[in-house]
Parts: C-alpha cells; structure tokens; sequence
C-alpha cells in the first residue's frame, strides 16, 4: 500500500476504535443513568415504575413533614395539587427544604407506594422554580380545569 | 445621571465595535494601509468606553443607587462593601458587562502586541474581534441593559445579592472564568483571521499559542476556583457535580487542551493546520453554547440566572451567525491550507493525534451527557436528568487512557521514533509505577480502579522525570546549566502534566478513602470517624452585618489530643428570608475536617454532616499547578519576537 494512504488508514482505524469504544460506553452509561421525572399524579396512577431510580417532586404539604425523634429519618408528602406521594429520607434535608417549596427528590417507589428518596434536591435561589415542577403543577392545573369544567357539563 | 452617561458610553463604544469590525477589513482589501491603521485606536476607543460603564455600575453599587433597577435587585444597603462591588456580577446583566468588559480587555491585549504580528494580519484579527464585540455590545445593550432606571419609585432599600454568593469566592470565581473563556476568542479571531487572509503557516500558530495557553490557563484557575467555592460554600463537601453549567466550563477546557497540543504540532511540523483551525472554531462555540446553558434558563442548574426566553434566542443566534459564518468560511477555504507535509506514524505527531482525539472524545461524551435532556424533552420523551454516575463511568476509562499516554507523547521525537527509543523507560517505569501504586492498595486496602488510577499517576511521574533528566543529563555540561537552557515552553508542559497527575491523586484518594457521616447530634455528644472524635461543645447565636446565624463549636480529637476547634453556622439573612449553610474546615496537606449543621431537629439535637476527606486538597493544588504551567508556556521567550524578524 501507498505510504501515505496506510498512514490515513491507521488515523481512521485508531478514531473508529476509540469512537466505537465511546459510544458503546456511553450507550451503556445512559442506559443506567438515566431518571425520568414523575409528577405526583403520574405515579398515583401508576405510571411509574416500581423499584427503578427515578425522580419524583412537587410542592411540600404543609404539616407534613414527620420527623424520627432518634434518628435522621424522615417523611413528607408532595404534591401537584391533585395527588399526593409520601418520600421517605434518612439524611440532611438542603438549607432550602420549607413546607409549600418545590423540591425534586431521587430516588426508588417500593411496594407500598412510598418514595425512598436517596437524594433531596430544592433549589439554591427563592426565585427558581425546577422547570419539571412548572410543567407538573401546570399539567395538574389544566387536567383539574378540564375535569371541573366537565363536571359542570353534566348537569 | 450617571448611569444614563454608562448606557451612552456603551452605545457608542456598539457603534465603534461595528466600525472595527468593518473598516480594518475594507482596508484589507483594497490594500488600503490608513484603514488598515484604524484598527489599533478603534479597539482602544471602545474598551475605554465600555471601561467607564463598568465603573459607572461600579459607582451605582458602591452609593446604592438603588434607582438602577439592577442595583436594586442585587445589591442592599447592608450589605459589606466588598460585596457590593461584587454583586455587580451576581446577576445576568451585570456579569454580561464584566463579560463585555474582559473581552474589550483582551482586544485591547492584542492592539497592544500588533506589532509582533504581519501588518495585514494584526487589523484582521482585531476586525474579527471587532464582530464577537458587537454580538455581546449588542446583546447586552438590547435584552440586558444593565441600567435600567426604576424611576419614579425608587425603593427605599435593595432586594440584596443572593446569600449563597455573598463570599469571597464569588469576588474572584466569575472574573477569572471569564477570563477564560472570552480569551478563547483570541483563538478563535486568528483562526478565522487566518481563513480570511489565506495565510495558514506554522507562524500562524506561533502567534496563536501564547493567547491559548493563556486564556487556557485562566479557564483553570476559574474551573479550580469554582470547585473549591462548591466544596466551602454549598455546605455539602463535593467538589464536582457534574451540574450542567459546570460542563459547560468544562468543555472548553477539554477542547482548549486539545487545541493547545494541536497548535504545537501545527508550530513544529507545519501539519494538522486544518483540523487546529476546526478545533479553535469549536473550542470558542463551546464557550458560547456555554454561555447560552446558563443564562437561558433552558437546564436546571444551581446556577441558572432567572430565566428569559428572549435571551437565551439572542445567544442562538449570536452563536449560529458566529459559528455558522466561520464555519462556512473554513468550507470554503479549508481545502486551500491542506498540508502538504506528511508525518510519521510512529513520531510525537502521532501520539498528539491520539491525545487530540482522546480530548475530543471527551468533549462529546460530556457534550452528549448535558444536552441529553433537552434532546429527550424535546422528542417529548419525558423529564430525565442524567446524573453524574453516566459522567464518571463514561469519563473515567477514557481520561486515565489519555493520561497513559501523557507520559508517551513527550519522550518521542517529531516524524520518527525508534521502539527501543523507549521501550526500557517505558518498561522500567511501568514496572516501578505498578509495583508502588499496588503497595499503596495494598497496605491501605483499596480497590482494583484506585490501584489502576495509582499505577498511571506514578507512571507519567516517572516517565516525565526520566524525560527532563535524559534532557539535562545529555552532553558535556553540568547539569544545572542545560536544566536553565531548556525553554519555558518545556516546563510549562511539565508543570501542567505533574499538576494533572497531583489532581488524579487527589480524585481517588478522595473518593476511596473519605468518610462521611451524617448524624443527629446534641451539644456535649461525641461522634468518632476515621479515628477522629469530634465533640459538639456547644452552640450560640451570633449577629453579623446583614445576617443572624446559629453557631457551633466542635472540638475534633485525635487520640485524645484536640487537633482543631470548628465552628460551623447557619446563617439566616432577613432581606431574601433565606437559610445558608457555612461549612467549617480544618484545611490540611493529606486530610481536611469538614463539619457543617444540617437542620434543627429539636431543642436541641441538630443533623450534622461531618467528613473527613482524604487529600482533597491536591485537587486545587493540581488545577495551580497546570495553570502555572500555562502561564509559563505562554510567556515563552520565542513569542515575543517581532514579526519576520
């Protein structure tokens, strides 16, 4: 073979190697690591898988918030207004945990319909709102619309 | 008054910005040398002019002019005056004038040294400048201005600067990033300076290297800056999150790396030429998609500013006309700077090849991980997030392999190396790095990715000392005198490498060897973590200037000797009704103590965190030292010589 045309042939074999070797990593990372968001509504009617990592969120419910006296350990309940999902944490709630904030927690549904969050994530600004819990609360408020305005149809 | 003279000098530092942009490249073609000649004084004109709307904003915080709407929402009367000065770039307007500002620096930089460059070239460059200036002037003066009044009702006090950023780290943090990443626009105005004028030669790259190693070198200092900020200041002991905005400084650092090995091939051997243009292009859009991540709101981001929509539109655009033009340009001009020379498959050019495609392997793994998001959102395939276990399964194979061959690259010589070249180093110094890296995992019963991790560090260690010592040992004098005759650029490259490899130890020994602990604790409890005992002694409330705080004290104890008294807060700052954790650190070479309150629980047991963190220093120490070692290659001798001299 011509020199010059061996030499492309080993640049173009070492960057299909090094890229195949990237995208099947990635491919297999992803496939880990991904956490689909879901709305309290979504996992009251079952949308959301059962002990798989997943995110979940909404609107602390006030008076909700029930500590462990011994440990760490605690419940709350979150809510998009139409629905309500209980999470469970062991662990420090961020500086920005209230009752009535928006918080995005990450972790796994179990069996009883309870969320056991490993992580609870609120956001680092007053003003900021998690884009996911906008959308949530926005869905909520429009399926709530629609069903009270359907309601009054009826009659 | 004042502010109105700020947004007036900074229209008409927009309509000399335009004038840069144009008349330098009219002159260029009709070969016309006064037009050429306006370069110089136009550029120093507008930096003078956005120079004192900076200070005008300057003024406006440090006398609470709280009439300027931005004033007002980022600034308060009680707030210490250092931080008043700073919350100048808390917010989106202000930090796009300190972006406007560097940049207009920078130009002013290259004006300055125009003279070591050819005389057609120099007022290309900065008319290239000229057009990034008018994208950001116009940007900021038509979505952002940040002189807005809010008249007639002047509050009587301001909406203060979002606690999180009132800290040092905040004063210093955005400056030098910007540094970084707007320097890369020097990169990338000789790039397309070079497309413009046909003129890709290995001289091009010679002018391009000091402002790339740099700018590159500030983007460290920023990214090194911000991790430790995050460390001290979130209140929860990471030191990287993978948050998108991260990545997004990130990325141009890993493209800016590649672009600095690409240019020295290009400098030495005059091959590669294409593709290091390609790469200054696509490290200078890194940064503006950079831009456009944290300041459109579109990800969620512990940094995102508030968002609006019509700013983040502003960036795209600004970003498909800059990237897009110059894109085009390079189709059409690329195939006329093809190299002509070939290279050898087993010399140094081949193993900066590996390192270039490595890096940008790297660049697009994370690029994918950021806007793998949006992309989802946007096939409307549901809400994820990606988490940092996809960065760092993904990442860290592909990094440690880069590093393997670090250590290579610079023990080869240009076009041809002999295998027995390095066949004993190499053999010998795996043999050392293996057996060493493999006695630390063993007495410390580490894993099987920390003996890896190990074994490369040691190998680049001994590699690079084999390297400088084969260099200062060769021929007849001593070895004192060739170390001094060895050029800067040399040492600049040791310095970064070694840097790199003190971090990696840093990262693992981080992460294999912390301890964390979150515990409910009272005053007078005792908890014992990695053979610390920490007391809680007691708790107290204190007053600061614009805040309230609860404070406590711990005493850590190592073999019943008190080794460090800490005294971790909770600050409650009453103008944004908002809670901030201050984290306490005993700071130490191989261990820090990291202590810092969660939330009250009862009367008077508090959640604490409490982490004794194994070398997490050497990750900062690492990130000084590469940016030292940039630093030094950019002031190399051989750049300041005069054009065809």
């Amino acid at each position: 073979m011509h020199p010059v045309r061996k030499k492309r042939l080993l640049v173009i074999t070492a960057i299909v190697l090094v890229l195949g070797a990237a995208v099947g990593l990635v491919m297999y990372a992803l496939q880990q690591n991904i956490n689909l968001f879901f709305s309290p509504s979504q996992i009251a009617m079952g949308e959301a898988p059962r002990n798989a990592n997943i995110r979940a969120g909404g609107m602390v419910v006030k008076g909700s918030v029930k500590r462990n006296s011994d440990t760490l350990a605690v419940a709350f309940d979150v809510t998009d207004f139409q629905h309500k999902v209980t999470i469970e944490y062991r662990g420090i709630l961020p500086d920005l945990f209230r009752e009535g904030q928006g918080i995005v927690a990450q972790g796994k549904l179990n069996n009883d319909g309870v969320f056991e969050a490993t992580e609870v994530l609120a956001k680092h600004d007053e003003k900021y709102m998690p884009p996911e819990i906008t959308e949530a609360l926005k869905n909520a408020q429009r399926s709530t619309g629609e069903s009270a305005e359907s309601a009054q149809s009826t009659y | 008054m004042f502010p109105e003279i700020g947004q007036f000098s900074l229209i008409l530092s927009l309509f000399f910005a335009l004038s840069l942009a144009l008349v330098p490249l009219i002159g260029y073609w009709k070969g016309n040398r006064p037009l050429l000649e306006t370069a110089r004084p136009l550029t120093f004109i507008m930096s003078a002019l956005v120079l004192v709307s900076f200070v005008i904003l300057s003024l406006s915080f440090l006398t609470d002019d709280f009439s300027v709407l931005y004033v007002a929402q980022n600034s308060n009367s009680q707030l210490p005056v250092w931080y008043k000065f700073s919350a100048l770039w808390g917010g989106h307007e202000g930090s796009l004038l300190l972006w406007v500002l560097i940049l207009s620096g920078w130009c002013s930089a290259v004006a300055l040294k125009i003279r070591t460059l050819p005389e057609d070239i120099g007022p290309v460059v900065l008319a290239v400048l000229g057009m990034v200036c008018v994208g950001f002037l116009s940007f900021l003066l038509f979505t952002s201005s940040p002189f807005a009044r809010l008249l007639p009702d002047v509050p009587a006090d301001g909406g203060d600067l979002n606690p999180l950023l009132q800290d040092f780290g905040l004063i210093v943090h955005p400056p030098v990033l910007y540094m970084g990443y707007v320097g890369f626009s020097v990169a990338f105005a000789f790039a397309v300076a070079a497309l413009i004028t046909g003129n890709l030669n290995a001289s091009w790259a010679r002018w391009a290297r000091p402002w790339t190693a740099a700018s590159w070198a500030f983007l460290t200092l920023g990214i090194t800056l911000g991790s430790w900020w995050a460390y001290y200041e979130l209140g929860w002991g990471g030191w990287w999150f993978w948050d998108p905005v991260e990545n997004a400084s990130f990325m141009p650092w890993l493209a800016g790396t590649a672009l600095l090995h690409s240019l020295a091939v290009t400098e030495k051997r005059g091959v590669f030429k294409s593709w290091t243009v390609l790469l200054a292009i696509f490290t200078y859009s890194l940064s503006l998609l950079g831009a456009f991540l944290v300041r459109s709101g579109v990800l969620t981001s512990v940094h995102s500013f508030a968002a609006d929509p019509t700013r983040g539109i502003f960036i795209l655009a600004l970003l498909l006309v800059l990237v897009g033009g110059s894109l085009l340009l390079y189709a059409i001009r690329a195939t006329e700077v093809r190299s002509t020379v070939s290279f050898g498959a087993t010399g140094r050019e081949a193993w900066l090849l590996l390192n270039n495609i490595l890096l940008t392997v790297l660049t697009l793994t994370v690029l994918l991980g950021t806007l793998y998001p949006l992309i989802f959102d946007a096939l409307g395939l549901g809400k994820i997030s990606v988490g940092a276990p996809y960065f760092n399964s993904v990442f860290t194979p592909i990094a440690l392999l880069l590093m393997v061959f670090m250590a290579v690259g610079p023990l080869s010589k240009w076009h041809h190396t002999k295998f027995s070249v390095f066949f004993k180093v190499c053999s010998i110094s795996a043999f050392i790095a293996t057996l060493s890296a493999g006695l630390v995992v063993y007495c410390y019963g580490f894993g099987l990715i920390a003996w890896l991790s190990l074994t490369v560090a040691f190998w680049v260690v001994c590699l690079s000392f084999s390297d400088w010592f084969s260099k200062v040992s060769a021929g007849t004098k001593g070895i004192i005198p060739r170390a001094r005759q060895l050029p800067r650029n040399y040492y600049g490259m040791l310095l970064a490498h070694l840097g790199m490899v003190v971090t990696l130890v840093g990262i693992v020994l981080v992460s294999v060897n912390s301890h964390e602990s979150m515990l409910r604790l009272s005053p007078g409890d005792r908890a014992t973590i990695a053979g610390y005992e920490f007391q809680f002694d007691q708790m107290e409330q204190v007053k600061g200037p614009n805040y309230v705080a609860s404070k406590g004290q711990f005493t850590a104890y190592k073999a019943g000797k008190a080794v460090a008294v800490l005294h971790p807060e909770k600050r409650f700052f009453s103008t944004r009704q908002q809670v901030m954790t201050e984290a306490a650190l005993d700071a130490g070479f191989t261990r820090d103590l990291y202590v810092s309150l969660g939330e009250r629980l009862d009367d008077s047991a508090w959640g604490v965190r409490i982490y004794v963190k194994s070398f997490v220093r050497w990750i900062w120490l690492g990130g000084l030292m590469m940016m030292a070692g940039g630093l030094l290659a950019a002031l190399d001798k051989r750049y300041r010589k005069r054009a065809g001299v």
